[in-house]
């Protein structure tokens, strides 16, 4: 059994994982309402807005989840990231806040009015800026940049986020998004033309996200050197990149075969895995190269009983969700979506 | 303005700008829930239009809440990080709690919003009530964190750090009751009363349009319920604070000097130069007998201790005044409504109940915004009590001007954008025909265009 701030940790990564396959997809689908265009965009956005629509607020949970988990177990790497990446992290909530509320509005109210389209623009172009500067803030804790100097506090620049590896996993977040998502919306309608539209959508953004990676590991080697060491050179590396490859060529392989149940489990594997090596490489750190699960973690009796109030609402919440999905999603679940 | 100063007016305007939608996303849907079970009961469709118009409502302000309410919980740690770092570990529990509350809240909306009719009405109608528990919850958690910070509990302060932590009992702080009872009544007297004042003034326009006349009822029974249970917990809290932060109470009530059989003042402005509140009318005793309930009772007043650890008495004592005030206001009109309606029905759809009840629609939500400014104001200079100084939580990240100016227009628009929407929505004054179905008391035939 680990030790209760690595199970902490593991909880918290838990939580990104699914924030990235949920949340991170609804993201997607507004690029993807951003990049629409005629003929045909129209119906595009409207099944990207129903897709979206039930369960996008559920799905935000996920990050409250993380950023709770963190400044409860881990408060002193909470007070380091919120102060260095002060910049970021606001640009983050300011697109969280424009792109929640112009949905919201746009969804509840305004479809029937000409103006609806000014809401879509704000929804649309927060769901493009708001993964960049989350992936950012990934980037930053692993490239080594951000020093602690006295014990759990952070002196240094508020720029230290601006260089090649953080930007590179911004942009690296952002395509892996709308990739999901485009996946994902393929099993939401079953209107040949718009599948194969989705089904280009996401071969592209495949290319994008197989190159991107090259780029990413390619500027973790000069930029964040201690984390592409220890990405690259644990026992479990080879393995996990040898899953990872074939995850994202299973899913590759089956959107040309339009096998998509198939593509969409390959690519929700695929990001999911990205991640768990993105957490497993930075362990046991928190913030590259001075905090770690250890020395930030609070005290063993709150980890106890974190761990013990995430089991017991877990098994509240997941029942639930299964309710919502069961109810909005089930014929994209089960792979025979209805006529819109 | 320093950057301390900056750091704690966008705190303040964050704060300021969610506790609206907060409050509103723990009375709502109680409402449409009513409304909902009435239609199910009834039958009568004007219930369907009403439960499914205040949920579009509802989801309108549990958005924006949401989303103010993630900009909150990054706030803490970006403008306090000093804080967050001592804090989190202590009373990062009912956040946690608090999460789990929201995910039932969201779920269910969306089961509730979209689910008309792909799920049972007993599903729906359950959803609903889903929602209202976890928007009550989701409050009370958030404001166990609050009393925390008023009355910090489960630790031991060694060397500026918290040992021997005890997450429960900082949770279960002696302040936790008594002030999560009186934001939850506040939260359904403010929603309660806010949607009445909407549905009385388009009453006012149109007296016979029975959608308005049925909403009104529904909105005030949940605002005047709480509304008369306030004043008890109002007491509640100002006689755990007498007894908790003396300090506080003593700049709640423009107390300078020490005193037994201390006068209530009503109204009145401190002025902290010569030591006294001026202009304020007195009632002998009656600031003893309400804290201590015995009119003899010593207070003690804000010069019982250093001038350090004062709050700042004139804005504490104005927001206590308002807040109190208008609570008055509510209970008052609360108790009226009850005696119109037990004389006879339609006594509460008489003009100059219905004005008092428009005139009365904003000042639930003014008392909240004022009574959250007595809590955080009266805790002042203190972050967490006794503990730490707001002043060495603050971030050092500096040129705090631009995120508070950026958040403040971001809100400007997001509320105006919202009350936009929302008047779009309750304004169009869906059009019955009286009684029908199996509706007690239809109003007056001849009153129906």
């Amino acid at each position: 059994m680990p030790d209760p701030a690595t199970l902490s940790a593991g909880c918290l990564l838990a939580s990104l994982v699914l924030y990235a396959l949920f949340g991170g997809a609804d993201f997607g689908g507004g690029v993807w309402d951003l990049l629409a265009r005629n003929p045909g965009a129209a119906d595009r956005r409207r099944l990207i807005a129903s897709a979206i629509g039930p369960v996008w607020e559920t799905n935000h949970i996920w990050l409250i989840v993380g950023i709770v988990i963190l400044f409860t177990a881990f408060p002193g790497a909470f007070a380091v990231i919120c102060t260095a990446l002060f910049v970021p992290l606001t640009v983050v909530l300011a697109g969280i806040v424009l792109r929640g509320a112009a949905f919201a509005f746009h969804a509840y109210h305004l479809h029937e009015s000409p103006k609806a389209g000014r809401w879509g623009i704000v929804f649309a172009t927060a769901s493009l800026v708001t993964p960049v500067f989350l992936g950012i803030v990934f980037g930053a804790i692993s490239s080594g940049r951000i020093r602690a100097t006295e014990p759990l506090a952070f002196r240094g620049s508020v720029t230290v986020w601006l260089s090649p590896f953080p930007i590179s996993v911004g942009f690296l977040v952002l395509v892996s998004f709308a990739f999901l998502a485009a996946v994902y919306l393929i099993l939401e309608t079953n209107e040949p033309e718009l599948r194969e539209k989705f089904r280009r959508d996401s071969l592209r953004s495949a290319a994008v996200l197989v190159f991107l990676s090259g780029l990413t590991m390619a500027l973790a080697a000069v930029d964040a050197r201690e984390f592409f060491r220890s990405f690259m050179g644990r026992s479990w590396s080879i393995p996990l990149l040898a899953a990872e490859v074939a995850a994202a060529a299973g899913a590759i392989a089956s959107l040309a075969l339009r096998r998509y149940p198939l593509a969409r489990a390959c690519a929700a594997a695929q990001a999911s895995l990205l991640l768990i090596g993105w957490g497993l490489a930075q362990y046991p750190y928190l913030v590259r190269p001075d905090i770690t699960v250890f020395s930030a973690a609070a005290s063993r009796g709150t980890l106890r009983f974190l761990l013990g109030t995430l089991a017991v609402g877990a098994v509240l919440l997941f029942p639930a969700i299964f309710l919502l999905l069961r109810v909005f999603k089930w014929e994209a679940i089960s792979g025979t979506p209805r006529t819109p | 303005m320093t950057e301390l100063d900056l750091a704690r007016a966008q705190m303040a305007m964050l704060f300021a700008f969610h506790i609206l939608f907060a409050v509103a996303g723990m009375g709502m849907p109680v409402l449409m829930v009513i409304a909902e079970r009435a239609h199910l009961r009834t039958g009568h469709p004007v219930y369907l239009e009403l439960a499914r118009r205040w949920a579009k409502g509802t989801a309108v302000l549990f958005a924006v809440g949401a989303v103010s309410g993630t900009v909150l919980s990054f706030e803490l740690g970006l403008l306090w990080p000093r804080f967050m770092s001592f804090a989190g570990g202590v009373i990062g529990l009912p956040f946690a709690l608090e999460g789990f509350a929201f995910f039932t809240e969201a779920i269910f909306l969306g089961i509730y919003l979209y689910g008309w009719d792909r799920v049972s009405p007993r599903l729906h109608l359950a959803s609903g009530v889903l929602v209202a528990i976890g928007g009550v919850l989701s409050g009370i958690f958030v404001v166990t964190a609050n009393a925390w910070m008023n009355s910090p509990a489960g630790f031991t302060l060694v060397d500026g750090r918290p040992v021997d932590v005890s997450p429960l009992a900082a949770m279960l702080n002696p302040a936790s009751a008594t002030e999560t009872i009186h934001m939850t009544l506040a939260a359904f007297a403010a929603s309660g009363f806010a949607v009445a004042g909407i549905h009385a003034f388009l009453l006012l326009r149109n007296r016979e349009n029975f959608f308005h006349r049925k909403a009104l009822e529904i909105a005030l029974a949940v605002g005047c319920a709480a509304a008369v249970l306030l004043p008890f917990s109002g007491d509640m809290n100002a006689r755990f604070i007498a007894r908790n932060q003396p300090v506080k109470l003593a700049a709640l009530e423009g107390q300078f000097e020490t005193e037994r059989g201390a006068p209530l003042r009503i109204g009145g402005i401190p002025d902290v130069a010569s030591r006294t509140t001026r202009y304020a009318i007195e009632v002998p005793k009656g600031l003893s007998l309400l804290a201590y309930h015995d009119p003899d009772a010593r207070v003690q007043g804000l010069a019982a201790f250093p001038r350090d650890e004062w709050p700042a008495p004139v804005p504490v004592h104005l927001a206590f005044q308002t807040m109190v005030a208008g609570g008055m206001a509510m209970t008052l009109l609360s108790v009226a409504a009850a005696w119109l309606f037990w004389k006879k029905r339609e006594g509460i759809f008489s003009r100059r109940f219905l004005i008092a009840v428009a005139l009365c629609g904003p000042v639930g939500l003014l008392c909240v915004e004022a009574g959250w400014g007595v809590t955080e104001m009266g805790r002042q200079p203190w972050v967490i009590r006794g503990v730490m100084r707001t002043a060495e939580a603050v971030t050092p990240v500096g040129s705090l001007l631009l995120p508070f100016a950026f958040f403040s227009l971001l809100y400007l628009g997001l509320g105006a954008a919202s009350v936009w929407l929302l008047r779009r929505e309750v304004a169009a004054s869906p059009f019955f025909p009286g009684g029908g179905g199996d509706v007690a008391d239809p109003p007056d035939p001849e009153g129906i265009e």
